[in-house]
């Protein structure tokens, strides 16, 4: 079976490439110089790239904090959500409002922004958790557009106008207002974020997540609590999407109910279905395509949107799991 | 005291009766078997036992306590393992991760031990895999845990799924249908798998088959029910010579001569 399904594989030249690297990493020495290789580079790159370089590639990481999150939920747990902008703009508007209306300090504003998280998580996922597919993407859908509308609305969130004067974070008596600065903060942002995925995949909650999401049932009758633990990947998903929206209010001082549109929840959500559910290099790998392709083909003028939905589409025809490949499967036949 | 006792229990769907009034009980250390003709509502008494299907009426006590309302996977964390008449494996996934499901109520790491990594969580994650590793040797495909269980051969599918259901440390075994599916040599190998099960672990097991010859094989009582209703009960020499149970099967011997 392996066999025939490995030669049909060959046919598409998308795969040849992929696979040829993935056979290349292999190698754990080869895999562990390439990762300090990128991150030596990455630690340099402000010294040798413009401002608007480091505030792309600041933006990037943003995206690969965020999608983790978002990850953990659509590509662990396999829930669709269609509102993770809520959640990253829970985290801003937490940060915003007790920075520049409470003075607070920005690192004190973070607990208070996972903790509204987590509340806002527990408020839509318990009562819709027991949901299968299609119904709770539709409720989470509702749930993006109230949040951007209450935030719209109300009186402390600056109505459409929204929040200026968030202060920025000082860190070891540093205040961070240089582009380089937010570069180094997302950069560490992203490596933990990384690593907590990392951890949380390959552990008994990382596999509970797996099992349900192959089968429910059988993973009820194996004394798995079905609707808790999908409880927790909402939670823990969600804190991710705060904290990456706490540092983005920071980052920029004010925000507006424009940053936290559904254009936004899609965006995320095609960086992670891109570079393969679940996967973690596939979702650093579908950020940087969602990230890198529009400023890269910024040259090419008006239609460099039309390119960009193009290439999406061919990536989608030819790898419709993401980019990133399995884990190469043993057959029973060696 | 029986381990498990079902008492009166009765499930309907609308205006179907699938389980009717059915009471029995099971003993601490015993093989047990519950046979029928297709639709007796074998797979229903299993399901209400384990919490997938809320009964309509009755009781069923596990070492005393009342099942009824609880969910499946609170079932299983008390002691009650099943497995399922269609093969329900994890299928992508390897067949130690498959066994590893087992554990997750027998341990407890969280959020905050994982994302640190801590001393207890290292060793937790160990217990698992020793756990895991143990179940699937003493089922015996040991050599094949890092193999995708979709992979393996039908046979082989079946003993994942009997050492994931002793990786949660049951005190008793629903086994829905063990033998479906496999040839003489395997079923020989089953019958004896449930003696070292019951022997060497001390799990009670009780089971549904349609194979005639491994029940009367290997169970000391068995008991029959034909459109949810408890039709005999006793051993397999007095179950085989019960007009009832023939009559089930077979239909009524006037009916065919005349």
């Amino acid at each position: 079976m392996a066999e025939i399904k490995k030669k049909a594989k060959t046919t598409n030249p998308f795969e040849i490439i992929v696979e040829a690297l993935f056979n290349f990493f292999e190698n754990k020495v080869y895999l562990y110089a390439f990762i300090a290789l990128a991150v030596g580079f990455l630690i340099i790159f402000p010294n040798v790239s413009s401002r608007f370089t480091q505030e792309i590639m600041t933006n990037l990481f943003f995206y690969v904090v965020v999608c983790l999150g978002l990850n953990i939920i659509v590509g662990y747990a396999g829930l669709l959500h269609l509102g993770y902008a809520a959640f990253f703009a829970v985290g801003a508007y937490t940060t915003g409002i007790l920075s520049s209306r409470m003075g607070m300090d920005f690192w004190l504003t973070i607990p208070f922004s996972v903790v509204a998280a987590v509340i806002a998580g527990l408020a839509i996922g318990f009562p819709t958790l027991r949901l299968r597919g299609d119904y709770l993407a539709i409720v989470t859908l509702g749930f993006g557009e109230i949040t951007r509308l209450t935030i719209r609305n109300l009186d402390i969130t600056g109505g459409a106008i929204g929040l200026i004067g968030i202060q920025r974070p000082v860190f070891f008596g540093i205040t961070l207002n240089q582009i380089s600065h937010f570069y180094y903060m997302f950069f560490i942002l992203a490596i933990i974020a990384i690593i907590v995925s990392y951890r949380l995949e390959n552990s008994r909650m990382g596999r509970a997540w797996a099992y349900i999401r192959e089968d429910e049932d059988a993973a009820a009758a194996m004394g798995i609590n079905v609707v808790t633990t999908r409880l927790y990947a909402f939670i823990i998903g969600s804190s991710f999407g705060a904290v990456g929206g706490s540092f983005f209010a920071a980052k920029m001082t004010a925000i507006s109910p424009d940053s936290f549109m559904f254009i936004h929840s899609v965006m995320f959500l095609m960086a992670v279905v891109l570079g393969g559910m679940g996967k973690i290099p596939g979702v650093v790998l579908g950020s940087m395509l969602v990230v890198l392709i529009p400023e890269v083909a910024r040259g090419i003028g008006p239609y460099r949107l039309l390119i960009f939905g193009f290439l999406l589409l061919i990536i989608m025809l030819y790898r419709p799991q993401g980019i990133w490949p399995d884990k190469p499967a043993i057959s029973a036949k060696e | 005291m029986a381990l498990l006792e079902i008492k009166d229990l009765t499930l309907r769907f609308g205006g179907l009766c699938a389980v009717n009034a059915l009471s029995l009980e099971i003993e601490e250390g015993s093989i047990r078997s519950l046979i029928g003709p297709n639709g007796a509502g074998k797979t229903c008494v299993f399901n209400c036992m384990t919490g997938f299907y809320i009964p309509s009426d009755g009781e069923i006590l596990f070492q005393g306590q009342s099942l009824r309302d609880k969910k499946p996977h609170y079932i299983t964390y008390l002691g009650l393992a099943r497995t399922f008449q269609n093969l329900r494996l994890f299928k992508g996934m390897s067949v130690l991760e498959n066994v590893m499901s087992g554990m997750h109520c027998r341990t407890n790491a969280a959020f905050l031990t994982t994302v640190l990594r801590t001393k207890g969580q290292k060793k937790e994650e160990k217990h698992i895999r020793e756990v895991a590793e143990e179940c699937l040797d003493f089922v015996g495909i040991l050599d094949k845990k890092d193999f995708i269980a979709s992979n393996l051969p039908y046979g082989d599918q079946r003993k994942v799924e009997w050492a994931r259901a002793l990786a949660t440390q049951p005190k008793i075994l629903l086994l829905d249908e063990p033998a479906a599916g496999l040839n003489k040599d395997e079923k020989s190998r089953l019958i004896e798998l449930m003696h070292r099960i019951r022997d060497e672990r001390d799990i009670t097991i009780f089971l549904i088959e349609h194979d005639m010859g491994l029940v009367m094989k290997i169970s000391e009582k068995i008991f029959v029910i034909d459109y949810g209703v408890k039709i005999a009960e006793g051993t397999a020499q007095e179950v085989r010579d019960n007009p009832k149970v023939v009559e089930a099967y077979l239909g009524k011997e006037e009916e065919e001569t005349a």
